[in-house]
């Protein structure tokens, strides 16, 4: 069963006004269990706006958000429940630490769930290992540490409440490439162990390749395609009309599908880019002989 | 939503209020809300509407928009008009319960309501015409003799420079922390005051943390473009009266003069 | 030989621990004997990972912080020397990560103007500059806006034309983009491109986007408060393994280059773009 289902989302600002936009326009979507999305699309794109509306921040203009089943809208839902289930990590999320400690910074969400003590201090030990924070900087206050320790920090308080799903909007941004190769290595192996839906918003195609099994892409407030990866990156030519950079190594493949060389060009990342070589040479290496 | 809040918003335009000189708005303002006080009669009162409906034709502001900047006054003006209707002594109209209504209450709230609405849409007009800077700069050479008694007059239009240009800043910043923290599942809605007063930390603190961070940025920005304080400073806008400008003065002291001699005429 | 605009000698710096509740604890060094010309005119790019010195070497650029040991000279004048601080600012400008905490007035042309403000340009030549300097970084229509209205990148255009303005020999822009998203990036990177080829300004650009990086003339790696390599980009990429090792990224060409070596399939790495990738790509595909 689809865990996030979406029926012709849409939403528009400032209805009546000069500055009228509509930032989501008839959106449907399913997303399945257990899967990692990757979303692109440039700023303005709605991507931000659509994740907003899967936890209900935001409430649809029209069209429906379905949760597990559940019409979040519906009467009988309590909107706060919903978001215990679809956990959403802003941009920056580090700006709104605010606690003393770690410990407790971490124990918001999952206090705020109503659970019991020692469930909450199992879940803020668990998943301060999963992000690489020490047992001895769970009592240190979070404005003591650096850039990076702090970002691990605020997503181990969303990770904690142990959504069904997890949102991360553009969790690697600022950081330099050891901190995102970090980050991204712990929010799969999240993803891993708790089997859960992973959503991640990113600018970069190429850390989406690496981790996701689908990709959404959105464009000017509509789905462009919802695919797995390779399939989207055989559209690379689409991407770059639409402003989208593809990976430098799919580029390079593409331009040497075009001078006449019978290649694959789903190719974004340089490990399989080393095995499409190989296999091509092995190949014409075998009808030679 | 926050953003709504329109206060010290400019609104850029090449109107002629927009291009009168910034010093001869606010004291013109100055003149504007000294009519609408001293005026003791309704025919007084619509001297000084007729001005600012003038005033407000030539400005070519959105009419939405003058209406936009009475928002956040709506309690005080329900608030006022009740306190008037319901308490003041007269004729009595018609009774609700124990309350009565009576002509002068209901003469005097319309009087206070009509003039406390004037009172912001000639307020809202100087800052829709004037940009923050402008104004803020106005103000410091306003000002400036006061700089013999050792009144810090730069130092204060420095600090109200960067308060106006960091508000919508942190507006959208506060937005976006206490939707972070409602998807943690903060409740703000219900609760007691109390509660619902710690329920904020959430909200300040991080806000704070930013606010501190953000000054300690701009500090070492400004002193890296030469900032030294106000001594000899030179400024891209140069202020320069007009003819126009000494026309309007003139105008507004006209209007006021017609709403004292009405009032000694009615009173 | 080209003339120097900023030289470091010999720079150590570490932060004072007056503040913290063990004075005796060892300082952490930040910076250890950096030595580093900038010759006028120059693209160099400042490369390395967060907590590298990158940025602190950057702020002793303009005097923002003083060596602890070794000296500084920007146009030949010691930084130490608070006399002529201001003569340093205005050869050496700076413009900094976030653009929001850099821009002082809510008008475009009249934070632009700001440093002239103080450093008491008559208002006919202010004029001039501001419009020239909005000019140079494309903004000039938007002068008149207000800057909470404009995208990150133009907001970081405004930044750099507020420095501009003040006719600088040089601009050091520490991690200017690490907040923008891929179209604000490029926009700046390619302002900042122009600004240097076609006014000449030299450019000091702090990053730890190896493809901004990668359009520089130089790249100086920078590792734990020293230099580890100086040289062109693509004789800095082809170093692959000690890239990786620092925790930097190469362009995904050059390591694809860098596995084909290790296959044996090239003997030669110095590839860093697209259309020399493609070239050597097909001589091994159809040798």
């Amino acid at each position: 069963m689809a865990v996030i289902k979406t029926e012709n989302l849409t939403y528009t600002y400032s209805i009546g006004t000069p500055f009228e936009k509509t930032a989501v326009d008839s959106v449907n979507l399913d997303i399945e269990e257990g899967e990692f999305v990757g979303i692109i699309g440039h700023t303005g794109s709605g991507k931000s706006t659509l994740i907003q509306h899967l936890n209900g921040l935001v409430k649809p203009t029209s069209g429906k958000v379905i949760i597990d089943g559940d019409d979040i809208w519906s009467k009988d839902v309590k909107i706060r429940d919903i978001r215990f289930k679809v956990g959403l990590v802003f941009q920056y999320p580090e700006y709104q630490i605010f606690e003393e400690t770690v410990y407790k910074d971490i124990a918001f969400g999952p206090k705020n769930m109503g659970l019991p003590d020692d469930e909450i201090d199992r879940r803020i030990r668990e998943t301060a290992e999963l992000v690489g924070l020490h047992k001895e900087n769970l009592d240190k206050s979070p404005f003591e540490l650096s850039g990076g320790q702090k970002r691990r920090v605020a997503i181990a308080g969303v990770m904690a409440m142990e959504p069904k799903v997890l949102i991360l909007d553009e969790p690697t941004a600022g950081l330099d490439p050891k901190g995102r190769d970090k980050i991204l290595g712990q929010i799969k192996e999240y993803q891993r162990q708790k089997k859960s839906t992973v959503l991640l918003v990113s600018h970069s195609m190429e850390d989406v390749a690496k981790f996701a099994d689908k990709i959404l892409v959105m464009n000017k407030a509509r789905v462009f395609c919802y695919e797995d990866t390779p399939e989207v990156f055989k559209r690379a030519e689409e991407l770059t009309e639409i402003g989208l950079a593809v990976p430098q190594i799919t580029r390079v493949f593409n331009r040497l599908k075009q001078s006449g060389i019978d290649i694959r060009t789903d190719v974004y990342t340089t490990e399989f880019a080393k095995k499409t070589i190989l296999e091509y040479l092995e190949k014409r290496g075998e009808s030679h002989a | 939503m926050l953003k709504d809040i329109t206060i010290g918003q400019y609104f850029p335009g090449k109107s002629v209020v927009h291009k009168l000189d910034p010093r001869f708005k606010i004291i013109i303002t100055g003149i504007f809300i000294a009519m609408l006080f001293s005026a003791d009669s309704f025919t007084a009162l619509v001297v000084g509407i007729v001005f600012l409906i003038v005033s407000f034709l030539l400005s070519k502001i959105p009419f939405k928009l003058m209406l936009k900047s009475l928002k956040p006054i709506i309690p005080i003006i329900i608030f006022t008009s009740v306190l008037n209707i319901f308490f003041l002594d007269g004729v009595v109209l018609f009774k609700l319960g124990f309350l009565k209504v009576t002509y002068e209450g209901l003469r005097t709230s319309a009087f206070m309501i009509i003039r406390i609405i004037a009172l912001i849409m000639g307020s809202s007009l100087l800052t829709y015409t004037t940009s923050p800077i402008t104004l803020t700069d106005a103000i410091e050479r306003l000002l400036s003799p006061l700089k013999k008694i050792k009144l810090p007059v730069h130092e204060l239009a420095m600090m109200m420079t960067i308060a106006l240009r960091f508000i919508p800043t942190l507006i959208e910043e506060t937005d976006k922390i206490m939707s972070a923290q409602k998807a943690r599942g903060a409740d703000m809605e219900s609760g007691s005051l109390l509660q619902r007063a710690k329920a904020l930390t959430p909200i300040l603190i991080p806000l704070f943390v930013s606010a501190f961070r953000r000054a300690e940025e701009l500090a070492v920005a400004m002193e890296c473009r030469c900032y030294q304080g106000g001594d000899g400073r030179t400024r891209l806008r140069q202020l320069k009266s007009t003819g126009g400008d000494y026309f309007a003065l003139g105008l507004s002291i006209v209007f006021l003069d017609i709403v004292l001699l009405i009032n000694c005429m009615t009173g | 030989m080209q003339e120097k605009i900023i030289s470091a000698e010999n720079v150590d710096f570490h932060y004072s621990n007056e503040f913290e509740e063990n004075e005796n604890a060892p300082v952490k060094q930040v910076l250890k004997g950096v030595s580093l010309d900038i010759k006028k005119g120059e693209f160099t790019a400042i490369l390395g990972h967060n907590g590298s010195g990158k940025s602190t070497i950057a702020k002793h650029m303009n005097a923002i912080l003083l060596p602890c040991g070794g000296k500084v000279y920007v146009d030949g004048i010691d930084t130490s020397d608070e006399e002529r601080l201001f003569d340093i600012r205005q050869s050496v400008g700076m413009v900094f990560q976030n653009p929001d905490n850099q821009i002082v007035a809510t008008i475009v042309e009249e934070d632009v103007a700001f440093a002239l403000e103080n450093l008491g340009v008559p208002p006919y030549e202010m004029r001039e500059r501001v419009d020239d300097a909005l000019k140079s970084v494309g903004m000039y229509e938007y002068r008149e806006h207000s800057p909470h209205q404009l995208s990150g990148g133009q907001k970081q255009r405004i930044a750099i034309a507020g420095i501009i303005a003040m006719r600088p020999d040089c601009i050091v822009l520490d991690e200017p983009t690490a907040m923008l998203d891929p179209h604000g990036r490029r926009s700046v990177l390619k302002t900042i491109r122009k600004l240097n080829r076609e006014f000449g300004i030299t450019i000091v650009l702090i990053t730890h986007y190896m493809d901004e990086a990668a359009q520089a003339d130089r790249i100086v790696v920078m590792d734990n408060g020293e230099i580890v390599m100086d040289n062109v980009p693509k004789e800095v990429f082809s170093n692959v393994e000690l890239m990786k090792k620092i925790g930097l990224d190469v362009p995904q060409v050059t390591e694809l280059m860098y596995l084909l070596t290790q296959c044996g399939l090239l003997s030669d790495t110095h590839i860093i773009d697209e259309e020399e990738c493609t070239e050597a790509l097909i001589k091994i595909l159809t040798a």
